[in-house]
């Protein structure tokens, strides 16, 4: 079953052509990454995925249920980690979830129970009363995970999640994601500019200049991945 | 419906954290109709003179008079400065978690709404209180009945911040819709000396107060805080607030503001 449908899709901004009919699918359960240099319209997709945009051609399915027709249903499936923190840094790590789990529709109850299981899960619970503000840039994102997680959805979004960490940082999240994806049976489209952080086995997508120009293993782009994206990214590509 | 419910206590709940966080609004908020009343009014007091109007039934001190004024003052700058952070919130990105929530659209923005114009509320009260030990002392079943209708204007109020938020690009625009909204909203209305004054000093100042929705903001909260009710000033109230956020909802779409700076 697909995670991810995405059929036709375009989106421009005004006279500018942000998506030029994409279309790829997101097997449920993988690692999926989405690789494209900046400006090449991975936020713009993102931004559609997520509702905050509205559809202007083609259509978006996740689990099998169109962003056009059921987005109540879509979103319910869908955990976002955004490229900006979203973070109130002035609320504590707590309120930040519990405000997430309203949203939701979660009770208070169901809440807490949900915040407690995460927080143990992503090793943050001694942080749980702490203000968002003391919390260092790569605990920022195991919250944001955290928060994506809370409505149990099937699907996770990580829009260039790992920008402005410290290399460790970067990779401790990365390795992180990929235990949920593998342990959890969570599907996850990652989104990254970075080449270290995509592995043989990911399912990668290649966008350039709003169009898919490739899709497949990583590992089916030979052994360097960095010339293949080059190559696939070069101006007149 | 319970999700409906969690969901709109969550976004009261979080407006509220935000506004105990920010003691320097509260106090912000509190100190600037303060100051009309304790010092602007007691320099005019001698100057100005209030005759016998309704909802009044006797003379009143100046005071006693803009004190209604000053409380939907405390909801004008609320509701513009609710709409500066849902500018701020969609710099920001924090409108991208409000709006990930699978629930529709329009009751998310009217929460959003109504956990601003209850925050509102709250600081409209303590400055009543304030004015009550000052001496302003309308009746104490008064401060009871003026609170649907010190919800409405905060609704009124709140609706025309988010509609106004909606066609502003970033935040540092925002500063002159402030000047051109507030003031002549403030300046041109009831709040501050009634219209028969307004009268006098020229027709069309009279009209265009008589013509601001705020004036007629101002006079519900009065009536209803003497006990009385102002049909008009009730329905032009409800009026402006459900075109507000009728058109506040309509035009409300995040894609916009991309699609302007792309323009």
């Amino acid at each position: 079953m697909s995670a991810l449908a995405v059929q036709g899709l375009s989106f421009a901004y005004g006279p500018r052509q942000a998506l030029d009919g994409l279309a790829f699918e997101l097997t449920a359960g993988h690692f999926g990454a989405l690789l494209g240099p900046n400006g090449a319209g991975k936020s713009t997709l993102i931004a559609l995925l997520t509702r905050l945009y509205d559809l202007q051609q083609g259509d978006i399915q996740v689990f099998g249920h169109s962003l056009r027709r059921e987005p109540r249903q879509a979103l319910r499936q869908l955990g976002v980690v955004f490229q900006q923190s979203t973070l109130d840094l002035d609320l504590s790590v707590q309120q930040n979830l519990a405000y997430h789990a309203a949203l939701h529709g979660l009770s208070s109850r169901d809440a807490r129970a949900r915040i407690d299981q995460e927080l143990e899960r992503q090793a943050l619970s001694e942080r749980r009363h702490d203000k968002v503000r003391t919390l260092n840039g790569g605990h920022r994102r195991r919250v944001e995970i955290a928060r994506a997680l809370l409505h149990q959805p099937r699907l996770l979004l990580l829009d260039e999640a790992s920008a402005g960490l410290d290399p460790s940082s970067r990779q401790a999240l990365n390795r992180h994601v990929r235990h949920l994806c593998r342990d959890q049976g969570l599907s996850v489209l990652w989104t990254t500019h970075l080449l270290d952080e995509i592995e043989p086995a990911d399912d990668l997508l290649i966008l350039n200049h709003s169009r898919l120009v490739a899709q497949g293993q990583a590992r089916d782009f030979g052994d360097d991945l960095a010339a293949s994206f080059a190559r696939l990214t070069a101006p007149c590509a | 419906m319970n999700a409906y419910w969690y969901c709109l206590h969550g976004i009261v709940l979080r407006e509220w954290l935000r506004f105990v966080m920010q003691r320097s609004r509260f106090l912000s908020a509190l100190v600037r109709p303060l100051l009309w009343l304790l010092v602007f009014a007691a320099g005019f007091r001698a100057a100005l003179g209030i005759a016998i109007i309704a909802p009044y039934d006797t003379y009143i001190t100046y005071e006693t008079y803009i004190v209604p004024g000053l409380a939907c003052m405390i909801l004008l700058f609320n509701g513009m400065q609710g709409s500066l952070s849902m500018v701020y919130d969609r710099e920001m990105g924090s409108m991208r978690v409000l709006l990930t929530s699978p629930l529709p659209r329009t009751f998310l923005l009217a929460a959003k709404l109504l956990a601003t114009a209850l925050i509102s509320l709250l600081q409209v009260y303590a400055f009543l209180a304030i004015a009550w030990v000052y001496g302003v002392q309308p009746p104490a079943w008064g401060l009871l009945a003026a609170l649907p209708a010190l919800l409405l204007v905060a609704l009124l109020l709140s609706a025309l911040g988010l509609l106004l938020s909606n066609g502003i690009r970033q935040l540092e625009n925002f500063a002159g819709v402030m000047n051109f909204v507030i003031f002549p909203l403030f300046f041109l209305s009831s709040a501050l000396y009634p219209l028969w004054k307004m009268r006098e000093a020229s027709e069309w100042l009279y009209w265009l107060c008589a013509l601001n929705p705020f004036s007629h903001a101002v006079e519900l909260v009065r009536y209803a805080l003497y006990l009385r009710l102002n049909p008009s000033a009730l329905l032009v109230c409800l009026g402006f607030t459900l075109l507000f956020a009728l058109l506040a909802v309509l035009t409300f779409n995040p894609q916009h503001a991309a699609l302007r700076k792309a323009g």
